[in-house]
């Protein structure tokens, strides 16, 4: 492989990373804000109850990141590239 | 004074004393004193490197400031608070490894050194290192005067005697340290501050007779606690979603964050420290703004929010655990103060002296006077603190929010715009400051938003704009010419 080659090959996968970072974000924000003014946006005579929480409170903020972290690792575990950073190095 | 509650703040202390002459022993070894001081040599593994990000974001307003106001307005205040775990992997994603990659072939060592190579325009280059070193002194003098707040509250010393004590242990670590002597004790304070949180929640749950028990109590005080509207219904649901810009992904523009982002050793590395830290800042946001809600029924009443949290953990806790929970909010301060710390010296001696005034200098002198400069500063620094300022808080923020409307568009375009150049770069700073100022003071609140948002926006407009308008032929990367 061509060292332009390489090169348009490691700004493309990094590129590709950036943009899943955006996308997951938005994602994790959608649900942040969608169950939290979605269910509390409520009167609070009519909230549910989960292990004491506030239904609002625990789909956005203990199930949300829970969520999120599987995500992750999944991300982590078969989306993400492991590349050698010094890239002149071992040419 | 409280002994039992003072050994744990003493052990730890003594710790980081010990941290600091590890590194500086380890550092005989290195090829490039200025690499290994300000960068540790770029090998941070995974653990310390999810922690260290966690631990320079987290500081004073996670432990003290936050939890107090979450006491003030209910359950609003603990969905704000979650907007912080984006943090955890969004600055690693989105920086990503091209910014690692980049910072290598460049042999960027500060993230001035990266702007300098990416847009080789000399204002871009003055103009952040000037704002990097203001700004981050307004901020590390109100972390200062957290930390010295906090050892007088707990030791019953005067504030002047808590401010020295604290900074001689963390002057002697970072001195003599460096970064690395910054990055293991970050870690090891984000242990303590995983575990005190911990500990405080868990404490206050069972004092607090249990999640229903609580909850019950705080409907009956007020409806609205429950709510994500905070107790007098202020909360709008546009006011909480801006601060996802100030303590989410704007935190990408900070410096002290971003600069880590490129002293990882590997990409396994950053891979397990987005899963950590995401893991890490969501439990101690969660765990220490539910704290302060829940310590409302423990014990009401308190008027001052700042004294919230330490009110709350010598109630709820017998005197040994009580040490340990007031040492995470020092460690939060702690690890906040010696990246801060860091990165102004860093800025000195390297964008500016190294830069300007003395480009061929020689490798013992650089040593030398890496060290004077960390320590001029750190002693200025504390100078400053001696008769504290008002609104803890709001100082901090304040210095973020600049920042973040600053650089967040030159490093996140420059890296993946090719368009991007210095004139695009250095309208982007001004735009970004200038409104971020004037909003803050003329305009607080403005569009119900934090006044870091419209900045944001603005500073992206004057970027693209700028940089269409000037499309010169400058904007490729340029070597660095010193190593």
């Amino acid at each position: 492989m061509s060292l332009e080659e390489k090169e348009r090959k490691l700004q493309e996968l990094t590129a590709r990373e950036a943009l899943l970072g955006v996308a997951i974000a938005v994602g994790h924000f959608i649900w942040w804000f969608g169950f939290a003014y979605g269910l509390g946006g409520r009167d609070p005579q009519n909230y549910q109850y989960i292990l004491g929480m506030p239904d609002w409170l625990f789909y956005s903020c203990v199930l949300g990141p829970v969520l999120l972290l599987l995500t992750l690792w999944f991300v982590v575990k078969y989306v993400l590239r492991d590349i050698p950073l010094d890239q002149e190095e071992d040419k | 004074m409280n002994i039992e509650v003072i050994i744990p703040l003493v052990v730890f202390l003594l710790f980081t004393f010990l941290i600091g002459i590890w590194s500086a022993k380890k550092r005989s070894g290195a090829a490039s004193f200025l690499h290994d001081y300000y960068l540790g040599s770029r090998e941070l593994g995974g653990l310390v490197l999810a922690m260290t990000m966690v631990a320079t974001y987290g500081s004073a307003s996670s432990f003290v400031g936050g939890p107090g106001i979450a006491y003030d307005r209910g359950l609003g205040w603990v969905l704000l608070s979650m907007a912080q775990v984006v943090t955890g992997y969004f600055t690693l994603m989105i920086l990503g490894k091209r910014f690692a990659v980049m910072a290598r072939r460049y042999k960027a060592v500060t993230l001035v050194d990266f702007l300098r190579s990416r847009y080789n325009n000399g204002l871009v280059v003055i103009l952040g290192a000037f704002s990097i070193v203001i700004f981050l002194f307004s901020a590390m003098a109100a972390q200062w005067v957290g930390g010295a707040r906090l050892i007088e509250s707990v030791t019953g010393m005067s504030y002047q005697a808590s401010l020295f004590l604290f900074a001689a242990a963390v002057l002697f670590y970072v001195i003599i340290g460096g970064f690395r002597a910054v990055v293991v004790t970050d870690a090891v304070q984000g242990i303590i501050m995983v575990v005190g949180t911990l500990i405080i929640f868990t404490a206050t749950l069972i004092a607090g007779g249990g999640m229903n028990n609580i909850m019950t109590s705080l409907y009956q005080e007020n409806p609205n606690l429950v709510t994500p509207f905070g107790a007098d219904g202020d909360l709008t649901a546009l006011y909480v979603s801006s601060f996802w810009i100030l303590v989410g992904v704007g935190v990408v523009g900070l410096p002290q964050v971003a600069v880590r982002a490129m002293s990882y050793k590997s990409s396994a590395a950053m891979h397990r420290a987005l899963l950590i830290g995401t893991a890490v800042v969501a439990f101690m946001m969660f765990g220490m703004h539910m704290a302060g809600v829940m310590g409302r029924v423990v014990v009401p009443g308190i008027e001052v929010a700042d004294t919230v949290m330490p009110e709350l953990t010598m109630t709820v806790l017998p005197g040994w655990l009580a040490g340990i929970v007031l040492a995470a909010p020092m460690a939060a301060i702690m690890s906040t103060v010696d990246s801060l710390l860091l990165m102004i010296s860093s800025s000195v001696v390297k964008d500016v002296y190294i830069n300007y005034v003395k480009p061929d200098a020689r490798e013992h002198r650089i040593r030398l006077l890496s060290l004077i400069v960390t320590a001029a500063v750190g002693i200025i620094v504390v100078a400053i603190s001696w008769s504290p300022p008002e609104f803890l808080i709001w100082l901090n923020l304040f210095a973020f929010g600049g920042l973040e409307a600053a650089f967040i568009w030159p490093i996140v375009l420059g890296l993946y715009w090719k368009k991007a150049n210095g004139w695009g770069a250095l309208s982007a700073m001004v735009t970004g400051i200038a409104s971020y100022m004037v909003i803050s003071i003329w305009l607080p609140g403005w569009l119900g938003m934090h006044e870091v948002v419209m900045p944001v926006l603005f500073s992206l407009a004057a970027f693209v704009l700028v940089s269409l308008i000037t499309n010169q032929r400058q904007n490729g990367w340029a070597p660095l010419e010193n190593d």
